[in-house]
């Protein structure tokens, strides 16, 4: 097996059961794991909410650490809607030239300065830069603040071995504050500002609102993004012939894109908490446990994709779920695609060839599964064209 | 070449003409409202959603089980539903008019 390649841990419990069982503090979780089900769960939201404890539908559970409610993310409909429409417009800036540009000029730097080097550790030394600088785009917020995220480290957030561990989540949350009070005494064009600024239904957002959408922002964006772009750069490795097909046939970038994201499945699943006794293929759900929606599962199930394990950059049709179903898709799915998009181009017009010096793979654990979503650590060396 | 009419949730109509590509490709370009075609086409966003007045369905022929199952979930989803994105635009669809779903 290639060193690249991202296995599927999941084919034979989706086979045959449908659900996968897992515990984690206490409290239990059925995993959904075929294509039909995961979509189907995810859209209804009636049986299976988001707005539970906030906290409780990340996997692992958050409820420990954290008690501010992530928004949009854990609300449900109505509420939810209302609050997504507040943002939407927000999240679909990176359509716009001026920020495709800049995000093209971001990209084009890391790439140059990978090409100068003998070695690069891809986690630390590209693709989180890369993350953070492209997230001052996002927010509209001075490129210099990138530093300071660079600074956290890819293990801020959640202490790897501790989920119970707060110091950790407290970087960003105190983080978080320091910024808001900035925004209100010096109001901007930046995202906290914008917040700051909205109404909702009369009123408007407070500050724990606003804290809980750039919480999600900040972490939602982070690990995800990450983990795409080092995968996308170990797949190149292993594959050559595929940025060579990218140069010769631009025009399937954007499938490419796709199929990356699909093949990675940067978030391998989300939870819902049951708001009634329920079930999901035939096995019993009781109320108010929960189950989780597993994106990474559904994306190899053979019933949807002909040859799932393998990728196939200009895969035609691909309901991929990477950036989950329904109402709480991925409002930052349109900044990852266009960083994805614009880091293939420049790996196709700059790069020759990456050679693989050492890897080590971040393998989660899940239960009884055991997958791997991406590298602690990955060393290449970058051939200029 | 085709001329493609689009009706918006608006009620806004506008005819547009296009060789190559997808509906949804034509749509985006020309800034049509309700067609955002985040996922570039492959079938995985439903944010191309149109309906298709039963005297052009011969036209543009059925959907694919793939993306019937993707407009299973859709809002405002009925029997003359298709993903825009899955019509390749060619002489066949010359004249057509779609309903844009949002
Ligand atoms: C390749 C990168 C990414 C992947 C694979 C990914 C994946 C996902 C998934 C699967 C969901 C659905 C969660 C659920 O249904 O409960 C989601 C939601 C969300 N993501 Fe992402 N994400 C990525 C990048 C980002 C970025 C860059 C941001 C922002 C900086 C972001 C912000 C959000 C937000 C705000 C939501 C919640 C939307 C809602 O509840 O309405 N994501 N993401
Ligand atoms: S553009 Fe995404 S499904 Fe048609």
């Amino acid at each position: 097996m290639k060193k690249s390649a991202i296995p599927d841990p999941f084919e034979q419990t989706r086979l045959e059961k449908g659900v996968g069982e897992m515990n984690e503090q206490n409290d239990p979780i059925v995993m959904v794991l075929r294509h039909k089900d995961v979509r189907r769960c995810a859209h209804k939201w009636q049986t299976f909410q988001s707005g539970a404890q906030p906290g409780r539908i990340v996997i692992p559970s958050e409820v420990a650490i954290r008690d501010t409610r992530q928004i949009p993310f854990e609300l449900d409909p109505p509420q939810h809607g209302a609050y997504r429409t507040l943002v939407e417009a927000w999240f679909k800036r990176p359509l716009q030239e001026a920020y495709q540009a800049q995000l093209s000029q971001q990209i084009n730097a890391i790439v140059d300065e990978a090409l100068s080097r003998d070695q690069v550790e891809v986690v630390s030394e590209f693709s989180l830069p890369l993350q953070s600088r492209a997230l001052t785009l996002l927010l509209n917020i001075p490129y210099s603040e990138a530093a300071t995220w660079i600074s956290w480290g890819t293990h801020v957030f959640r202490s790897e071995d501790d989920p119970l561990d707060k110091s950790k989540a407290n970087i960003l949350y105190d983080y978080i504050d320091r910024q808001i009070d900035q925004a209100i005494k010096n109001p901007g064009e930046d995202l906290y500002s914008v917040l700051l600024n909205s109404e909702i239904e009369g009123h408007k957002l407070n500050r724990e609102e606003v804290k809980g959408v750039m919480i999600l922002t900040f972490a939602g964006g982070r690990d995800t993004v990450i983990n795409a772009v080092t995968n996308s750069i170990a797949y190149f490795a292993d594959h050559p012939e595929s940025l060579e097909l990218i140069r010769k046939q631009p025009d399937i970038t954007g499938k490419a894109v796709e199929e990356l994201i699909r093949y990675f499945a940067p978030l391998t699943h989300m939870g819902r908490v049951a708001t009634q006794d329920t079930q999901v293929c035939e096995h019993a759900v009781k109320a108010d446990s929960r189950i989780s929606l597993c994106w990474a599962s559904a994306n190899r199930d053979a019933s949807v994709f002909e040859n799932p394990n393998e990728v196939i950059l200009d895969r035609k049709i691909n309901p991929h779920v990477s950036f989950g179903f329904s109402h709480h898709n991925c409002l930052g799915a349109t900044h990852a695609r266009q960083i994805l998009k614009t880091l293939l181009q420049v790996l196709a017009q700059k790069v020759q060839s990456i050679d693989l010096l050492a890897t080590e793979d971040n393998i989660e654990e899940w239960g009884n599964f055991k997958r791997k979503v991406g590298y602690h650590q990955i060393n290449v060396h970058f051939n200029a064209k | 070449m085709a001329k493609i009419t689009f009706i918006t949730s608006d009620h806004e109509t506008i005819t547009v003409e296009g060789t190559s590509g997808s509906v949804m490709q034509l749509a985006v370009k020309n800034n049509i409202q309700g067609i955002d075609g985040d996922c570039g086409g492959v079938c995985s966003c439903a944010t191309c959603h149109v309906h298709v007045p039963t005297e052009f369905q011969d036209k543009t022929g059925k959907a694919s089980e793939i993306e019937k199952d993707m407009l299973e979930f859709e809002d405002n989803a009925n029997e003359s539903s298709r993903l825009s994105c899955q019509l390749d635009i060619s002489e066949a669809l010359d004249g057509i008019v779609l309903h844009i779903a949002n």
